[in-house]
């Protein structure tokens, strides 16, 4: 009896053994294809990957992906500002100076049918007043969005879009955003904007398609 | 509002006549040529956080494997794997914030590996692969002390009550239906559920969706009773390490020596996962008999899965954000009263082509009945594997921590009498040892009165006669000694 549970157990053990093996193997396997692969894609797509540091994006290190809103895609639906995992959302309103009108009447900064075009509060179409007004020469203002202030809703991009040159655009502040495995903003997107890109990506699309290096 | 809008569509009428070229919005107004020598601000291009984080989080999860394989297999010591624990949670949890786990990084492995046009950093590769390798040798050393999620559930374990048998394994098939769901809808590019409905996520980032956090609390509470309800009862990487352990090289024991069936680590088990001494008390044929029966069934489960698994995976379906915009246009389309909503206006306004998104989810569409067929016979073959498992008979003689379902948190180490022993060896201080369920031993009751409350016993317990090699063990000997005996 002693003896035959002996075997028994041995069998048990080898059995276990070489299954244990097999998953090893298998999850070797795993590891080295998706690697692998990675480099391949990489070394494929590095045409198209502007201003990328190799050892980023390109088969020594794999890519780091980031979270990217496409401001070509984006509606201003304002689900940004209320869908983040955070409460203070990581999308933010960004602008490019080098495509702004600097227009008198700004429609990413005054609210439509002002009376003035004043700095006064009931003017501003930001709803929390994160637009700053800075005077350069007349009739020339500059703009510029205070991170802390914007909600990321989107009115401004609104504004410039339909009016105007389309300088602001929404786009994810890495410097806040947690990178979630999945989106919770991007779930939401009624447009689909949202997709992963290599970190070299992460700030290059612009509102009218344009990017920047 | 009637104001505002005439008042826009007065400005746009200005707009329309001052900027003719309409068309490109980059062209509208060029920049002007300021005369004061003013120079155009850059973009701020915030960074993210840096990328040796990454490996910083990768190394810190191998070296706290490593330190609970040591605290659960070598040093056998509960309260190092608490301290463990404590530091998951700080580090693991409130401080990484939950992203990116094992729990969900096996979605993002199954997504590369179902599209090829999908990649996964190697970081989230090993935090993938690393638990899973640790339990192929040591078991579920991860869910001990490592798992965020486990570790959070694990501190507030209180009052643990057993569950009937049958509840506990009916409930024990629902991770295999998560990670099932979730395989399907990764495969078709949905969603990633684990992750989108990580129940303590929002407790670590304080932050989050109101019915997540509600939803995690809840967990919580139902903790406090039943031992880690998410691990045991919804864990779909659980499933995965439960499979990775069944296999493992080494695994927690629960005494150091040998076993002296005197039940005390069976109660001190949360979570159930103590296997008793059974024997077979029916002839060889019949258990064959029933084997050929669940047998006979297999096919039968595998194919009432396939058959109806596309009713399942339609009905998920629906959770798809393409699927659902087709519906939404085929409804705009056919009835002309109903008003776009915002994803078929961007979507019309995209200028994609109907016939374009029709295909996508045409092809979408036959993924989601071929992962439905698949999906509906695992389910199939995990309900007769479970049925298999629950008619096997096997002899065993002592006490031993289940393969697959102990999570080595290594509450029982310390109940086992033999454990005091070895340890007496060492040092023959006095120890303080807290015992819970003890008195049914003395009076005999059985495995009827667990969890009732601990007490705690100084034990400097003279070595007993008979211990060693002794199997018929009387736990009466390991009643407290006076503190006149202990002081000998």
């Amino acid at each position: 009896m002693n003896q035959a549970q002996q075997t028994n157990i041995t069998r048990r053990g080898w059995l276990r053994t070489a299954l244990r093996t097999i998953a090893l193997v298998g999850l070797g396997g795993v590891m080295v294809g998706m690697v692998s692969r990675t480099k391949r894609l990489c070394t494929k797509v590095s045409s198209t990957c502007r201003g990328c540091a190799k050892r980023e994006a390109c088969g020594f290190a794999p890519p780091r992906t980031l979270w990217q809103l496409d401001p070509t895609k984006c509606i201003q639906c304002g689900l940004c500002a209320t869908s983040c995992v955070l409460e203070h959302s990581a999308v933010r309103c960004f602008h490019t100076h080098a495509q702004c009108g600097y227009c008198k009447l700004c429609f990413g900064y005054f609210e439509p049918g002002a009376k003035a075009l004043s700095s006064a509060a009931e003017n501003q179409l930001c709803p929390t007043g994160a637009i700053r007004r800075t005077y350069i020469e007349d009739p020339y203002f500059e703009i510029a969005i205070d991170k802390a202030l914007c909600i990321g809703c989107g009115k401004c991009v609104h504004g410039c879009k339909m009016f105007g040159n389309g300088s602001l655009y929404l786009q994810i502040d890495h410097s806040i955003c947690l990178n979630c495995n999945e989106c919770a903003i991007a779930t939401a997107c009624p447009a689909d904007a949202f997709s992963r890109v290599p970190y070299a990506e992460a700030y290059t699309k612009r509102a009218n398609g344009s990017s920047e290096a | 509002m009637r104001i505002r809008l005439i008042s826009l569509s007065i400005m746009t009428l200005g707009l329309v006549l001052v900027a003719p070229t309409f068309v490109s919005a980059a062209e509208r107004f060029p920049t002007p040529d300021f005369e004061t020598g003013y120079t155009l601000p850059s973009t701020p291009q915030p960074a993210p956080r840096a990328a040796m984080w990454e490996v910083i989080d990768t190394v810190t999860l191998l070296a706290a494997l490593v330190l609970g394989a040591i605290f659960a297999l070598k040093l056998r010591s509960r309260r190092a794997i608490t301290i463990l624990s404590l530091f998951t949670i700080a580090y693991f949890g409130f401080w990484k914030k939950g992203c990116i786990c094992p729990v969900g990084s096996w979605q993002n492995v199954f997504q590369a590996m179902t599209d090829p046009t999908t990649t996964v950093p190697t970081s989230v590769l090993f935090v993938f692969a690393l638990p899973l390798i640790f339990a192929l040798f040591f078991g579920r050393i991860f869910c001990g002390a490592v798992c965020p999620l486990g570790a959070i559930q694990d501190i507030v374990i209180l009052k643990p009550i057993r569950l009937p048998q049958w509840l506990k394994h009916a409930l024990s098939l629902l991770p295999y239906v998560y990670l099932g769901i979730a395989a399907l809808l990764v495969y078709t590019g949905t969603a990633f559920l684990v992750c989108r409905y990580d129940p303590f996520v929002g407790i670590y980032r304080m932050n989050g969706p109101f019915w997540i956090i509600i939803f995690g609390a809840a967990l919580l509470l139902i903790g406090i009773f039943v031992a880690r309800p998410y691990c045991r009862f919804l864990c779909p990487y659980g499933v995965l390490l439960s499979w990775a352990s069944a296999l493992s090289w080494r695994k927690v024991t629960t005494t150091p020596t040998e076993c002296i069936q005197c039940q005390l680590c069976e109660d001190a088990c949360p979570f159930d996962a103590i296997e008793f001494p059974t024997q077979a008390t029916e002839a060889h044929h019949h258990g064959l008999k029933r084997l050929a029966g669940i047998l006979l069934l297999l096919p039968i489960l595998l194919g009432f899965g396939f058959w109806t698994g596309p009713h399942l995976s339609n009905l998920l379906s629906k959770m798809d954000h393409r699927i659902q915009l087709m519906a939404q246009l085929e409804l705009e389309n056919s009835i002309p009263a109903i008003e776009m909503n915002d994803q078929s206006a961007a979507f019309r306004a995209s200028g994609t082509s109907l016939a374009s998104l029709q295909q996508e989810v045409t092809e979408l569409q036959q993924r989601f009945k071929t992962g439905g067929h698949i999906l509906g016979a695992f389910f199939g073959l995990v309900i007769a594997c479970k049925l298999a498992a629950l008619a096997r008979v096997r002899t065993r003689t002592d006490y031993e921590p289940s393969r697959t379902n102990c999570l080595a948190c290594g509450r029982c180490f310390a109940y086992c009498p033999k454990e005091h022993e070895q340890r007496k060896v060492g040092s023959s201080r006095k120890q303080v040892v807290s015992y819970s369920g003890f008195s049914h031993i003395t009076h005999g009751v059985g495995r009827a009165s667990p969890y009732s409350g601990s007490a705690c016993i100084a034990t400097d317990s003279p070595r007993a006669p008979g211990i060693p090699g002794s199997t018929s063990y009387n736990a009466k000997i390991l009643l407290p000694k006076t503190p006149q005996e202990n002081d000998e």
